[in-house]
């Protein structure tokens, strides 16, 4: 299993990794002529000696880091101020992203920010308009919430027929993780500032050379909205919005805008270009829905997948991601026949709301072909849908939002491939 | 005006009796008083009082009733030259040829197909409601290698450049706070809200 995940990952990051281990090799040298001083051996990684239990181990060191072996890297989409990457989901355990591998999606590039000259402006209803700097935010009672970020554009790969077949989690739905977000909760500012009952929209403003802006319903921001400064444990990485963040817990990541400079409070929307122009869901029926927040129920298998090989039949479990914008996943079933039948998926606890959920399934492989699906279900009752029933429902030139059933194909040598083409 | 300030004064009486019932509901809750630990008061007084001038200096939006719109005016002869200057390099002479968005097309003139096929691209002709987002884009962003760079008055143009290259200005219209926000875009009534609730029906 661990071979077999390793040799996936080589597959994809070869070069990657060669250059790691190149560097391994140099650190060993060193380790050499250094290791018989007082000090000891040096706290740089060392090449696998032949037997550990016979050899000093490295000392401490000021900042870990991965072992030589294990280095997953975020795909790029192209080198552009606007342009993003996404985890690497099918080599990620647990629910947590660590944050250097969380996804990007950037408009005009990650903007350098002095700490110590940020500012959070809130004005407009409001009583008394205020500055708020990042000491006066980390001031505040501060709250902490484990959940999802995805781009609403996540998994447009998937949402055609005649998808690609060799395509990776990564590929298809890298633009989801999950992080403990840390922040002052935005109701706490709102309070501060006197926001008027009445106001029923503000504007997220971000202080990137894309100024980002979006509206947010006011009903979100008294409800669970945050102004995140923490990401898993330290301060937000530069690229998820250093020094502070929106966080909407469930919403689609664009309206969480980084690097968050002002907040305006207002009764009307602001209809930005990436509320009308952008992150708007053209329809079937000739409108275009706006507005559309909310990430809906979503699942996918990371193992078995492209490109996997099962190297012997018998005992495998299949192991994915299920989350929803709504709330918990109350269950997620698999089918290993092409959605003929179902089982329901065990949860691995912790299950959290608006947050990346582990399932698994014990699967006997017999070595014949298999089509591979997971279908989450949410505490609303909503069921991820089929491609079909989403195309149906949205029309096949729709953005956004896709967030059908994705199905895996194991062909009988054990290859794993995207299997949306057979799954029609 | 008295209107306003007894609103102020009844927000100010809400807001001192929250914190009155918050004070109120530590004490009753067990919680030390005077200073010690608890569920605190509603408001910290943490931050600094914002002035007109750093609002102003930040408030850039623009709505789409010309709210924040700020003084100026351009044509979309003045339009033509910052585009050909500033905008072509990313958007194609024309604002057709790329290699970023495409900016000008009014392909199909009937309906709104975006959602039924593929087959069109999306743009500020055939699929942007509202002629300030084009203000208010331009002025926040663009362009992209000197973003925030151009004035009113070249904003102005600009938008009314492409407002004309989409057939939706004559070519002797000037964009200003005024005018902008009057300017019909043909997909104005093709948005909807959102209609999903979660559920079992899948919209």
């Amino acid at each position: 299993m661990g071979n077999l995940s390793r040799r996936a990952m080589l597959g994809a990051t070869g070069g990657l990794i060669a250059g790691g281990l190149l560097k391994t090799q140099a650190d060993a040298i060193t380790l050499d002529e250094t290791a018989a001083t007082p000090e000891g051996p040096p706290s740089a990684p060392q090449e696998a000696p032949q037997d550990p239990t016979k050899v000093i181990g490295r000392f401490t060191s000021d900042l870990g880091e991965r072992a030589p072996g294990e280095q997953p890297r975020r795909i790029i989409n192209r080198p552009s101020p606007s342009s993003s990457s996404r985890t690497p989901l099918q080599d990620l355990r647990g629910i947590i992203t660590p944050a250097d591998l969380h996804f990007e999606r950037h408009h005009a590039g990650i903007p350098a920010i002095d700490p110590e000259r940020y500012e959070l402006l809130i004005h407009g209803m409001v009583d008394r308009p205020m500055t708020f700097s990042l000491s006066d935010l980390k001031r505040y009672p501060a709250t902490s919430q484990l959940c999802f970020v995805e781009c609403s554009g996540n998994g447009g790969a998937a949402y055609r027929t005649n998808a690609a077949r060799e395509v990776t989690p990564q590929q298809i739905d890298g633009l989801t993780s999950t992080s403990e977000w840390t922040g002052v909760p935005l109701s706490t500012l709102l309070r501060e500032v006197g926001a008027h009952e009445d106001a029923t929209w503000l504007l997220a403003e971000g202080g990137d050379a894309a100024v980002m802006g979006r509206s947010v319903p006011m009903e979100k921001a008294w409800d669970d909205a945050m102004i995140g400064y923490g990401q898993n444990g330290e301060a937000i990485r530069p690229e998820q919005g250093y020094p502070a963040r929106l966080v909407l817990p469930g919403w689609e990541g664009n309206a969480q805008v980084k690097w968050i400079r002002r907040i305006e409070i207002s009764d009307q929307p602001f209809m930005t270009r990436d509320e009308t122009s952008k992150y708007t869901d053209p329809l079937a029926d000739g409108t275009a829905r706006q507005f559309s927040l909310v990430m809906d129920a979503k699942s996918t298998i990371t193992f078995p997948s492209y490109p996997n090989v099962l190297p012997e039949t018998g005992w495998w479990e299949i192991r994915g991601l299920a989350w929803s914008g709504r709330g918990k996943i109350t269950q997620v079933d698999v089918s290993t026949d092409g959605g003929d039948t179902w089982e329901p998926a065990e949860l691995q606890e912790p299950v959290l709301s608006k947050c990346h959920t582990r399932f698994r399934h014990l699967w006997n492989w017999d070595g014949g072909e298999a089509l591979l699906m997971s279908r989450a279900v949410d505490e609303t009752g909503y069921v991820q849908p089929a491609l079909k029933t989403l195309i149906d429902a949205r029309g096949e030139g729709t953005s956004y939002h896709y967030n059908s059933i994705r199905p895996w194909k194991v062909e009988s040598d054990g290859r794993v491939f995207f299997g949306q083409a057979e799954a029609q | 005006m008295t209107g306003a300030r007894e609103v102020r004064a009844i927000r100010l009486l809400r807001v001192a009796l929250v914190t009155t019932i918050a004070t109120v509901g530590c004490q009753s809750g067990g919680g030390p008083s005077g200073g010690g630990s608890g569920d605190g008061p509603a408001t910290f007084s943490f931050g600094q009082d914002a002035t007109p001038a750093q609002i102003a200096a930040l408030d850039i939006d623009v709505r789409p009733d010309g709210t924040g719109a700020p003084p100026g005016s351009g044509s979309v002869e003045e339009g033509g030259r910052v585009f050909a200057a500033k905008c072509a390099v990313c958007h194609g002479p024309t604002g057709t040829e790329g290699p970023n968005d495409v900016l000008v097309g009014r392909d199909p003139r009937e309906g709104f197909p975006f959602g039924a096929t593929r087959g069109f691209r999306r743009t500020v002709g055939n699929y942007w409601p509202y002629a300030t987002t084009l203000f208010d884009y331009i002025n926040r962003t663009m362009p992209m290698t000197a973003p925030g760079s151009l004035t009113a008055d070249e904003v102005y143009a600009t938008a009314a450049y492409i407002l004309y290259l989409n057939e939706i200005i004559p070519e002797d219209a000037v964009m200003n706070p005024q005018t902008l926000p009057a300017v019909m875009m043909p997909a104005r009534d093709r948005f909807v809200p959102d209609n999903r609730t979660g559920g079992p029906e899948i919209r």
